[in-house]
């Protein structure tokens, strides 16, 4: 593709290693980022009080966008609903460093997703196996992020996306080439996508853990799974203390191989986010847009 | 014996800048946390790409801010690309905050805007000729003392400069498949 994907590929890879958090105003977005924050997500409600209001949930205020842009120095995200391009446009005009066109919010379009070729700015979008992400980057996404349940503070869906995506990575590795067509078939998506993932065992773009994750053994245990960074949505700001959790999950991210040190930070947190079990919830955002 | 080179590896793109060098047959080190700086004996150390605010704060924390920082003012080489150059710069005109503070220039943190500022060019770099540079989010130097060395210039901004043991770029030369800014580092050795 052309010079700006790479780019926005690029872009991605500086965020690798480093914790990506869900922020509602400018004051959260700058304790995120000196809680070392690699960017933030704006946004209006958070996923877990998105589950609490219900109704349609939609792309935030610009202008609260735009505060944020304004109190803080690292990249900014902000969320589009599935589909629906011209809020990425939107976005897009106010010069966002990423959308994320997310299930966390209602579906514009059940059936498309948005032609993201068609656009300067970069996108992240979520995945629950390698079908899901392997379209998604043929639709044009610079970056994924498993879906994982979003706004439940329980982590299964996370790890169920993660191992789904890695082991799936692994079963291509081992085709013959000629099995590899078919495979391509079965997974509907590319040839061409098929044969990278073939390989270098690897998805063509960076991958992230996202949906549920609460604690700094949650995030570790992503990382330790193969995600290359994590998203900490309602995590931090649902939690007791939400400074000293959200620095506790950076460093978590940075040295998640070392027990000795992610005990230290699992110290004194406060409380974290009160769960909710994925079988006691009624909207399973993760189902949304495949 | 093949020379080992340290990555700082806290956070960003330090998996680019370790294929890079094993591509040129050295030792790649990640270093994440103090011990790893005190213990292993190194012949360089690359502060990658990233987001300078994650890694200033993380060296803080991790206690390696003072050890990195002396080895580098003992002569250690270095080679900061991005947020690597933000780290080591003594000033950062809009930005209040300074981290290793070992280089004399003075530089701008996103200097293009936001990502649809980012870009890509092919540009001569004194002694390599002409080279791809990336540029993502990126700073540039905005002066530079009398001691370093400019080594780049793009569209009037400096954007690699050299002084003593410290390399810096504004772009990233891991982002690509061209080797010899890695080489250059390694001649400083």
């Amino acid at each position: 593709m052309n010079n700006r994907y790479e780019l926005n590929k690029n872009l991605a890879q500086m965020l690798k290693g480093g914790v990506i958090m869900d922020v509602t105003t400018p004051e959260q977005a700058r304790i995120a980022q000196k809680a070392g924050a690699c960017a933030v997500m704006a946004l209006e409600r958070i996923p877990a009080d998105i589950r609490t209001a219900g109704g349609v949930s939609r792309m935030s205020d610009p202008k609260m966008i735009k505060s944020i842009q304004e109190a803080v120095t690292i990249p900014v995200m902000a969320k589009v609903r599935i589909g629906h391009f011209t809020e990425a446009q939107i976005l897009e005009a106010i010069e966002i460093d990423y959308v994320d066109e997310s299930e966390v919010l209602s579906p514009a379009d059940d059936t498309f997703h948005i032609d993201k070729t068609q656009f300067q700015v970069p996108f992240v979008c979520g995945a629950k196996d390698l079908g899901e992400a392997l379209r998604r980057i043929s639709e044009g996404a610079s970056m994924i992020r498993t879906k994982g349940e979003p706004g439940t503070g329980d982590v299964v869906q996370a790890v169920r996306h993660m191992r789904m995506i890695n082991q799936q990575m692994r079963k291509l590795q081992n085709l013959r080439e000629d099995e590899l067509f078919q495979a391509a078939k079965d997974l509907q998506v590319s040839y061409d996508l098929v044969k990278y993932v073939h390989q270098n065992g690897k998805l063509p773009v960076v991958n992230f853990a996202a949906g549920g994750i609460a604690t700094p053994a949650d995030a570790a245990l992503m990382m330790q799974l193969g995600a290359e960074g994590v998203f900490v949505g309602s995590g931090i700001f649902k939690s007791g203390d939400p400074e000293r959790r959200a620095q506790a999950i950076v460093k978590a991210v940075t040295n998640f191989n070392d027990a000795k040190l992610l005990a230290e930070l699992s110290e004194d947190l406060g409380e974290a986010m009160v769960g909710i079990n994925e079988q006691e919830i009624e909207v399973l955002m993760a189902l949304r847009g495949e | 014996m093949r020379r080992k080179i340290g990555i700082l590896a806290i956070q960003g793109a330090f998996a680019e800048h370790a294929s890079m060098l094993s591509a040129l047959n050295v030792e790649v080190i990640e270093i994440r946390q103090k011990s790893h700086l005190e213990n292993i004996e190194l012949d360089g150390i690359i502060l990658p790409g990233g987001e300078s605010t994650v890694m200033g704060k993380l060296l803080r924390e991790l206690d390696m801010f003072y050890p990195l920082k002396k080895l580098i003012e003992d002569g250690l080489p270095v080679l900061g690309t991005c947020a690597g150059l933000i780290l080591l710069a003594k000033e950062v005109i809009n930005d209040n905050e300074c981290h290793l503070a070992t280089m004399d220039i003075s530089i701008k943190r996103n200097a293009y805007g936001r990502q649809l500022g980012s870009f890509q060019v092919n540009h001569e770099f004194k002694y390599l000729g002409e080279i791809p540079m990336t540029f993502i989010r990126a700073p540039y130097i905005n002066s530079i003392s009398n001691e370093g060395e400019i080594l780049a210039i793009v569209d009037n901004n400096i954007v690699a400069a050299r002084q003593n043991n410290m390399l810096v770029t504004s772009f990233h030369p891991e982002l690509t498949t061209d080797l010899s800014v890695h080489k250059y580092f390694l001649d400083m050795i």
